[in-house]
């Protein structure tokens, strides 16, 4: 496995001569199409919420949102606020619920609270959210790095190294044999690869967590075949 | 990858005598895998919520705050009137860049290009230079896609949002794709499409992004429509064979470098420049006292 995960890494390295491109279609230029009024406050916050609520899985009964940086500093303005527990509900940013999004929360007995942090981030506009329910909790650091497009930072407490030029999927998993392995097969099956992967869990046997940085985008169906595998609970996208 | 300069965009439009809007086509099928059709049907998308944006700017809105709105419907009477010191097409020009961004102001739907701060500046230029030249609509979506690979390079060798790198980064970042964008669309060469990205983006460089109350209103809204203004006259200028003397990738590293000279308070936060006039601080107690969100 370590040796695998090395060579993973080395041809990860030498992929377009090593430099990074992080927008990686015309449509991260031109596009989204949203609702006003920032790409990065409000689109980008967006795409936040939605991973943590496609991470978990189902909607959330309550959701801590920590602002940092310039998120922290002009939030109201951008309706950062409205766009976190848009993406939450599952919104997308061009849905035009999204200006009533707390009251949509209410109905639907979202309870969120917003914290708004000092401590100076990496990238200016990071946001961390906490949801949970009777059955459990998730945790995600998400920063907004402009034009709409994000990345995830932290799923868990658990760092995430992704270069963002590739488009990657997290996966949830009971921490049992064999979870890796048939992953790996259906993408081998449907002709894709993996460029960079990183496993990780918190106890033995109890949760764990796969990021997969792929070549290429995968659809809903391969998607939803992962998601039937034994011990899978979660698949999310967290780079398109 | 097929380019990652312009320098690149530029030789290899030459060499195989293509446009850069087909260019960009093509490195989308490549990394996305998607066909030449489902791309430009995508951007099609893009166009009419383009179209809309400012149709809806362009009958009057005003924005949550209360602070912006109804400039773009000013502009049109003026120009009707008939006389004014700029030409139509340009004015034209600013009136659609204020509409669109009056509009997303007003959390209503548009297009980000590349952002939603800058989204005025691209559809701006473009339904204004449509209403002179007559574009078809394949046309008007090239001209998308030539703005889009100017960006693409920008956005991968520097930044595009105001939280990074300042207005510069962002209105500027448009301003220099739109007028890129225009020089195609008029017959222009791939050479002076870079060469009036160059000259635009050289005239925004040092731009901070200031907006008051944190709104993105003041002065965003005005910059667009400059941004338009700068857009237009340097695709003129290039189009006339004017060349800057500093190639257009070593100015966006220029720009890359000034935007991380940039102190935090001058990057969006609202801590610096205009924001923090006493014209700007009344109007953000103002905001806030009124529970505004």
């Amino acid at each position: 496995m370590y040796i695998i995960y090395f060579m993973l890494i080395l041809k990860n390295m030498t992929y377009e001569g090593g430099i990074r491109v992080k927008f990686r279609s015309v449509f991260d230029i031109i596009g989204p199409i949203m609702i006003g009024p920032s790409s990065s406050h409000t689109a980008g916050a967006l795409r936040i919420g939605k991973v943590a609520r496609n991470l978990f899985g189902r909607r959330p009964k309550w959701a801590h949102i920590h602002l940092y940086g310039s998120f922290a500093e002009t939030y109201k303005g951008h309706g950062t606020d409205v766009a976190i527990v848009g993406g939450l509900l599952n919104f997308d940013t061009f849905d035009d619920r999204l200006i009533r999004s707390f009251e949509i929360a209410k109905e639907e007995g979202l309870d969120y609270a917003f914290f708004i942090e000092q401590g100076i981030p990496d990238h200016p506009n990071t946001a961390k959210i906490v949801v949970g329910d009777e059955l459990g909790e998730l945790e995600v650091v998400g920063i907004s790095v402009g034009g709409g497009k994000i990345e995830i930072a932290e799923i868990n407490g658990f760092k995430l190294k992704l270069t963002g030029e590739n488009p990657a999927i997290v996966i949830l998993n009971n921490d049992r044999f064999g979870c890796i392995a048939n992953v790996a097969n259906i993408l081998a099956k449907h002709e894709i690869n993996i460029g960079h992967m990183e496993v990780s869990r918190k106890e033995k046997g109890k949760l764990a967590l796969m990021v997969l940085e792929l070549d290429e985008n995968i659809n809903n169906e391969i998607m939803d075949e992962i998601h039937a595998l034994p011990n899978i609970l979660q698949v999310a996208r967290i780079v398109e | 990858m097929l380019f990652k300069t312009v320098r690149d965009l530029v030789e290899l439009a030459e060499k195989e005598n293509k446009k850069i809007s087909h260019i960009m086509i093509e490195q989308e099928m490549l990394v996305t895998k998607k066909s030449r059709e489902e791309i430009i049907a995508q951007m099609d998308k893009n166009l009419q919520i383009m179209e809309n944006a400012v149709q809806k700017g362009l009958s009057g809105v005003t924005s949550h705050s209360g602070l912006t709105g109804g400039d773009a419907v000013l502009l049109q009477k003026y120009i009707e009137k008939g006389n004014h010191l700029s030409g139509d097409l340009l004015l034209q020009a600013v009136s659609m860049a204020v509409a669109t961004n009056e509009v997303n102001a007003a959390m209503g739907m548009i297009c980000a290009t590349p952002t939603a701060g800058s989204a005025g500046v691209v559809p701006g230029t473009l339904f204004a230079v449509k209403n002179k030249f007559h574009p078809s609509r394949q046309e008007m979506i090239e001209f998308l896609f030539t703005a889009g690979a100017f960006g693409y390079v920008v956005a991968n060798n520097s930044f595009i949002s105001g939280a990074a790198g300042g207005c510069q980064a962002e209105v500027g970042s448009a301003s220099g794709m739109a007028s890129a964008a225009i020089v195609e669309m008029v017959g222009g060469t791939p050479r002076q499409s870079a060469h009036a990205m160059a000259i635009t983006l050289k005239n925004m460089l040092g731009l901070v992004c200031d907006p008051v109350a944190g709104l993105v209103e003041v002065p965003c809204i005005k910059r667009n429509a400059m941004g338009a203004a700068n857009a237009i006259v340097a695709a003129d200028m290039a189009l006339a064979g004017i060349e800057s003397k500093i190639p257009c990738d070593e100015v966006i590293e220029a720009m890359f470098r000034v935007g991380k000279m940039m102190p935090s308070s001058l990057r969006e936060t609202a801590q610096g420049g205009l924001a923090v006039t006493p014209t700007a601080l009344k109007i953000q107690k103002e905001i806030h006292a009124g529970g505004e969100k």
